[in-house]
């Protein structure tokens, strides 16, 4: 065992062992979104302020009259969040100004679920990130609409079933791609985009830590496993969350003022994303030949990615 | 006092909220608000004040900001009209329910479709169950007045619910009218800095937002409900201050030549000027006919209403907005079942009318009450109305 | 300035009592509710096995599991829903789940 091995292993001692967000919240058991919630929140640390969009980890963590929430937090709609961030930070940033509030940084963080950021959200978060609010948005993504019932969201991957896109003997669940979210950020030429994955707890702080420092908008897309929705056993949420990774179905990087990196070592070649879906109840239906044109889509985003670490130039 | 100067209203609606020391304006542009936008901008962009102005994508946004704002003790404004207003619709009830004072100037128009940019009340009606107070202005020095006044009701702590001042669009928007300013010094005599509540802020942590599961829910309700009927004294007291500092005494419930009528009118908004000339050429006739204007609609003033109908036999409601399928104008509606049980009640006349932008002229006041004379029942009626 | 003006009762009953807007001042007042009912299994630790690196620590979405006076990352019972993720990660093998008893 070296000592860069060793560095790894005992590496979860080292993050911050104050929790911002407490036992006692009802996230379903093996949940992966929420476990991604108290890891960016132990980046963040102290002088926060969340704005959170209606959804599950809204409804898991405030029944009145309890709070699982440790910072000021807010609540107000389902498609709002960005543009109740964008309040916040004006409002923090005029008082302020004007000596109303003690003058030290505090960091607006919105938080949405896919729907709530790529779906019924977008074009809040586009109004605030093309304006340059400092804040971070993120977007806890467990690729449908959990809260409601697992219905399928933009989010969704190709042929994934759910309540709204079932594995019907005509269609085999989800018809369309992925929507890409980064990648619309990525042109709002927001300086600092990411993708994270709480199966990597230290690449996932580390751009939030990155994403707090940038004065201006920045963007975390954190896959979040869900053990319930995707109909697989609570215990495997982590490891799933790594073999999306390996597979290169989710790929981790960052992207900082238009500079693509990956975060994650290169594989020299791809787990076979099979790996990843077998586990899972949403995709059981697929065939063989299904698995085949998924494993072909990625190989081709994947090319596509790499492509982009290879050229993109800072702007 | 200044001096009287001549600007167009809309204009003058942002030089009021300039007066407030606001910290933060979120504003969308629809036409006929868009000079309130505008200058809004203009007055921020100079420095003039200091404040953020965040130029929102969306009505549904600017509200969504207003509430984050306002979520950190600062003072806010915003302003809309028609399918802005409706596009709010989904925040409107959760920002009184999270007893946050923004203020909002919103230049009344009818509501699509078919899309007509023109003045009635047709957008501000399907919001009155949504928790704000509501006040209605009848002129530019009204706007300029309500405007400062609302944020003293919607910040006072026995209130803290947010408040729409209505400004007809058009009709008063874009006129020139002479109006008087109060000076900086006394606005800020009048209104001292909010005192928040509570805020949004690490030196304090707390929880906005919470939801609601079926066994508060009911209380909840009956708590804003509560909160809002409360206001009321809130309101009236604001009024007397205001009128205490500046001269002009305004009421919740506005009456012109009403002691000893008959008949009376009953107006909201920019119409009760020219129903109020309507009324004094009826009276030169030997006519009496009178004018009931209520300022206030949510809450609304009841006991001020009954006071002022007292001994007339023909109350005519003049609607701007239609209740499709149902009853009547919203406002003729909500009078009937207030004074269902009332015994010597007035009859009820109910006139849908001044519809996107008709005209209203003080021969069509004339004409109403005439027609109001002949008419049997109470249903309404949708007048000038080519048949 | 942030400031709370009047004292919370915990579980408000009647109209008068809820909190303007629903507000609460308590923050992280969710760990009253103790869903340690929800588990059908239990997490019980091998300390002779734990190096204690504190990966189970890292991946509990309870935040339930915490370091004790020895080093031992512990889960707290009255939280744990019995996911069984700090078993499924403990690469040592420190952590088995076994049946909870009614």
């Amino acid at each position: 065992m070296n000592t860069v091995q060793n560095f790894e292993i005992f590496a979860p001692k080292l993050v911050d062992r104050k929790e911002y967000f407490s036992a006692g919240h009802r996230a379903c058991q093996g949940c992966g979104e929420v476990l991604a919630l108290r890891l960016l929140l132990k980046g963040l640390g102290d002088d926060v302020v969340v704005a959170n969009a209606t959804g599950c980890m809204e409804i898991i963590s405030s029944a009145y009259p309890q709070t699982a929430w440790l910072h000021p937090y807010i609540h107000v709609a389902f498609e709002n969040a960005a543009a109740v961030g964008s309040g916040v930070e004006a409002g923090l940033k005029a008082l302020r100004r004007k000596g109303k509030i003690a003058d030290r940084d505090v960091k607006t963080i919105a938080i949405a679920g896919d729907g709530g950021t790529a779906d019924i959200g977008l074009q809040a978060l586009s109004g605030a990130m093309e304006r340059g609010h400092d804040m971070i948005f993120f977007c806890l993504d467990n690729e449908a609409y959990m809260n409601t019932g697992i219905q399928r969201s933009s989010a969704t991957p190709f042929m994934a079933a759910t309540t709204t896109s079932p594995a019907g003997e005509a269609i085999p669940g989800q018809r369309t791609g992925k929507k890409n979210v980064p990648e619309i950020m990525v042109a709002h030429k927001v300086p600092y985009v990411a993708t994270a994955c709480p199966s990597y707890p230290i690449d996932l702080i580390n751009k939030v830590k990155k994403a707090k420092a940038v004065k201006g908008p920045a963007y975390i897309h954190i896959f979040s496993m869900c053990p319930t929705g995707w109909r697989c056993a609570s215990e495997i949420t982590i490891k799933l969350g790594r073999l999306v990774v390996e597979t290169g179905v989710f790929p981790l990087y960052e992207v900082e003022n238009g500079k693509y990196r990956l975060t994650m070592e290169v594989p020299e070649k791809l787990r076979p994303v099979g790996d990843y879906l077998k586990p899972q109840g949403r995709f059981r239906h697929l065939t063989p030949s299904n698995i085949e044109t998924i494993q072909e889509r990625v190989n081709r985003e994947w090319e596509i990615l790499m492509n982009k670490i290879e050229c993109m130039q800072p702007w | 006092m200044g001096k009287r100067i001549g600007m167009e209203v809309g204009i003058a609606a942002a030089e009021a909220v300039a007066l407030c020391n606001i910290d933060v304006a979120a504003v969308y542009p629809i036409t006929p608000q868009s000079h309130i936008a505008e200058h809004m901008a203009d007055i921020i962009h100079d420095g003039r004040i200091d404040a953020e102005f965040i130029t929102v994508e969306s009505e549904h946004s600017s509200i969504s900001a207003c509430a984050g704002a306002s979520a950190t003790g600062a003072r806010v404004y915003t302003a809309t009209s028609s399918q802005g207003l409706m596009l709010m619709h989904e925040i409107l009830p959760i920002v009184s329910a999270m007893r946050l004072p923004v203020v909002m100037g919103n230049a009344n128009r009818a509501v699509s479709g078919p899309l007509n940019i023109w003045n009635d009340h047709g957008d501000i009606m399907p919001q009155r169950d949504s928790g704000w107070i509501c006040l209605f202005t009848e002129n530019g020095q009204e706007v300029i007045d309500l405007s400062i006044m609302a944020f003293k009701i919607a910040e006072d702590p026995e209130v803290m619910l947010p408040t729409v001042v209505n400004i007809d669009g058009f009709q008063l928007t874009h006129m020139i009218e002479p109006l008087e300013f109060p000076t900086q010094a006394q606005v800020n005599k009048f209104l001292p800095d909010r005192k928040p509540y509570a805020t949004l802020h690490p030196d304090n942590p707390m929880t906005m937002g919470c939801f609601n599961m079926p066994d508060i829910f009911t209380e909840t309700m009956k708590a804003k409900d509560t909160a809002l009927w409360n206001s009321k004294k809130t309101i009236v007291k604001v009024f007397n201050e205001w009128g205490r500092q500046f001269g002009r005494k305004y009421n919740v419930v506005e009456t012109y030549k009403a002691k000893d009528a008959e008949t009376l009118i009953l107006t909201m908004g920019s119409m009760g000027e020219t129903a109020s000339i309507a009324v004094d050429e009826m009276r030169k006739a030997g006519r009496k006919v009178g004018l009931v204007k209520l300022r206030l609609w949510r809450p609304f003033p009841v006991e001020e209403l009954r006071a002022a109908i007292k001994g007339c036999k023909t109350l005519i409601v003049m609607d701007r907005a239609i209740s499709f399928g149902g009853a009547g104008g919203p406002v003729a509606t909500e009078i009937k079942s207030f004074l269902f049980h009332d015994k010597g009640r007035p009859r009820i006349v109910d006139f849908l009318m001044g519809l996107g932008g008709r005209d209203v002229t003080v021969g069509d006041f004339i004409a109403m009450v005439e027609r109001a004379k002949n008419k049997k029942d109470e249903t309404y009626e949708y007048y000038g109305v080519r048949e | 300035m942030a400031k709370k003006k009047t004292e919370q009762k915990k579980w408000p009953e009647k109209w008068h009592e809820v909190t303007p807007g629903c507000m609460v001042f308590e923050p992280g007042n969710a760990a009253n509710y103790k869903t340690g009912s929800w588990k059908a299994q239990r997490p019980i630790l091998d300390t002779k096995k734990c190096i204690k690196c504190g990966i189970c620590y890292i991946f509990c979405p309870e935040a339930c599991i915490q370091e004790d006076t020895e080093g031992f990352f512990q889960a707290d019972l009255g939280y744990c829903k019995g996911c069984g993720i700090c078993a499924h990660e403990c690469w040592p093998g420190a952590i088995s789940m076994v049946e909870e008893e009614e």
